[in-house]
């Protein structure tokens, strides 16, 4: 009897100091402080690292910009530029929009449009999967055993040795594809069921409904993933190292066709060329390619991210 | 078709298979999407082909004694693979340390804490970080994480090239993908579980760690394995600040500089170490390649693994 008392008025005790009690303790707060100063340190670092580019780049591209945009690499400094790392990282974008982008959707259609669920379906996504996790210095491997040395007569005969553009294109296309891939098919997901059925509801064929109803409702995300892809395609370097893109030239006449076979370099491993130098002007000069390049990349995913926003909808 | 169907006066199946154009269009069609699906399994088999044949290539050529010996020299024929694995894990190791607190934090804080509002505007700055790429994180440790951080720690007598600071800017790159990673998984528990403990009278710190924490487990075990998969395939960092370059003794320090698989690929296949011709050092690249591709395809199914678990639950 007496105990039961107690029990309950040592209950009562506890509900009420709960209930009353200050909502804010100092450990819920010291706890959601903690977690805050973790994002805030992530995205300090990016503030810090932008800040201390532009701090260096500012200035260089202010005095020297002229230079900077009209030549191309050089080992000495005073006659170093950004130019053909400028167009070859261009040439890489246009060739990862038309090769690496139309054939990712296509493969993202077929796996959610066309496959049925079976062995050989799961096997292809499990496939894709693993391929969207393999470094991306293994794609260079890749590109350095068949596009450079097995396609050479085809990628860059003679001087070149394969070591072209084309070789690095399709490289990296082959590098980006796989998110394409998975960032189309999950668009594609999201396009509720009966939009399909009120296609084929009035006859159309699958590829009449994929065309005319479900790619358009998708079409948001698919952009979305395809505009990040590139601007992963600008910022990689490590593939383009191993197909020896350090230090090409792009030769200034012949258009892009003609280039394709030529060698050729591009702005991040441009970056990684004049970072390894020793003398300090080349630092600068890496802190202005370094500011370029971040520009590109941040008005493309801002692009993305805009994008995302204006046509994101829930079914 | 809608002749047909007059004329026969009964609906019949030829009728209402269409036009034969259409039919092979649709045929034409699923051809060509099948073979862009089909593609990526060939990229597949491309990749182990090319690296299993340079691997083979390489071992034929090379004395199976000096892939453990006293450091990674291939230029003098020294392939010690347990100085560039334990440096590859020792700059992982790293990086998750930092990686993990720093991207489960922001995670639980952008799934628990945030108001809509905050998650629609931090959670774009938290891509775009991870959006940098990773030439430009490697010039930035060079230029602040090694000087201004690592040599202020741990002393001026720690040289400008290090494994510490590779490993911080790898952390840094990676903290990203985990906080996105373990953000969805942490955003996939229901909130009837967050709502039973709210009822108990548990307030938010308990029921993040108590109850969100345990229930995502499985998404958040991925999210930390796919950090330490992509820190071990991180290139451009290792490559320009860990000082391996020509070479390095083995070494257990993290703050001398030292060698990793993805930087020993590197330097073989570029700049001074360029190595080409009849030896045993250039066909190496293949080789290393191969552990590199290896390690991290068991990481990611195993990590594919344990987010297919969190589906499962809920």
């Amino acid at each position: 009897m007496s105990s039961t008392a107690s029990i309950r008025q040592a209950t009562s005790a506890e509900v009420r100091r709960a209930i009353s009690g200050r909502t804010r303790s100092a450990g819920e707060v010291t706890f959601s402080l903690a977690l805050f100063l973790t994002l805030v340190i992530a995205l300090t670092v990016l503030v810090v690292l932008l800040f201390n580019v532009a701090r260096t780049a500012i200035p260089v591209i202010s005095d020297q910009g002229g230079r900077l945009f009209q030549n191309g690499y050089s080992s000495l400094p005073e006659r170093a530029g950004l130019k053909q790392g400028i167009v070859g990282s261009l040439y890489l974008m246009v060739f990862v929009l038309v090769l690496a982008v139309p054939l990712g959707i296509g493969a993202a259609i077929y796996m959610e449009e066309y496959a049925r669920d079976s062995r050989v379906t799961r096997f292809i996504n499990a496939n894709i999967r693993n391929l969207a996790g393999v470094p991306a210095i293994v794609y260079g491997i890749l590109g350095l055993a068949l596009f450079v040395e097995l396609l050479k007569p085809v990628t860059g005969p003679g001087s070149v040795e394969g070591q072209s553009l084309l070789a690095g294109a399709l490289t990296i296309s082959l590098m980006v594809l796989p998110i394409i891939i998975i960032t189309t098919q999950e668009a594609l997901r999201s396009v509720p069921r009966s939009i399909r059925e009120g296609g084929f509801g009035v006859g159309a064929t699958r590829w009449e409904v994929v065309r005319s109803h479900v790619l358009p409702n998708a079409a948001p995300g698919i952009l979305t993933g395809s505009v990040l892809s590139m601007a992963r395609a600008l910022g990689e370097t490590a593939p383009l190292i191993m197909v020896g893109a350090v230090t090409g030239f792009l030769s200034s006449g012949g258009g892009i066709f003609a280039s394709l076979q030529q060698r050729f370099t591009s702005m991040p491993t441009l970056i990684f060329a004049y970072t390894k130098k020793p003398q300090p002007e080349f630092q600068d000069i890496a802190a202005a390619a370094i500011l370029v390049l971040m520009g590109l990349i941040l008005v493309v995913n801002l692009g993305a991210i805009l994008l995302r926003n204006r046509y994101e909808r829930t079914w | 078709m809608a002749q047909a169907v007059i004329d026969g006066g009964a609906v019949t199946a030829e009728a209402l298979r269409g036009a034969p154009a259409r039919h092979r269009r649709e045929r034409r069609m699923k051809a060509i999407f099948f073979s862009a699906a089909a593609l990526s399994v060939v990229i597949s088999v491309a990749i182990v082909l090319s690296l299993a044949g340079g691997a083979i290539n390489f071992l034929a050529k090379v004395d199976l004694s000096t892939l453990w010996s006293e450091g990674w020299f291939p230029r003098r024929d020294l392939f010690d693979v347990k100085t560039i694995f334990v440096g590859t894990l020792m700059v992982a190791a790293i990086a998750i340390t930092i990686a993990a607190p720093l991207g489960l934090g922001s995670a639980l804080y952008l799934s628990e804490y945030a108001t809509p509002r905050a998650r629609r505007f931090l959670k774009p700055i938290l891509e775009t970080l991870a959006s940098v790429p990773s030439v430009v994180m490697g010039f930035f440790a060079l230029r602040v994480i090694s000087p201004q951080i690592v040599q202020r720690l741990f002393g001026s007598d720690v040289p400008l090239f290090n494994m510490m600071a590779a490993g911080i800017a790898v952390g840094l790159l990676v903290t990203p993908l985990v906080a996105s990673v373990a953000e969805d998984a942490m955003h996939a528990v229901p909130s009837s579980l967050r709502e039973a403990a709210y009822g108990l009278g548990a307030r938010r710190r308990a029921t993040s760690i108590r109850v969100v924490f345990p229930a995502a487990v499985s998404g958040i075990t991925a999210s930390l394995i796919l950090g330490v998969s992509r820190a071990i395939g991180e290139t451009m960092i290792v490559a320009i600040v860990a000082g391996g370059t020509g070479g390095s003794l083995f070494n257990l320090n993290p703050l001398k500089g030292g060698q990793t698989m993805t930087a020993a690929i590197t330097s073989l296949a570029t700049g001074s170490d360029q190595v080409r011709g009849p030896g045993p050092a250039y066909p190496s690249l293949f080789f290393v390649g191969l552990l590199l591709f290896c390690i991290t395809l068991v990481l990611n199914l195993a990590s594919e693994r344990f987010v297919r678990r969190v589906r499962r639950q809920y």
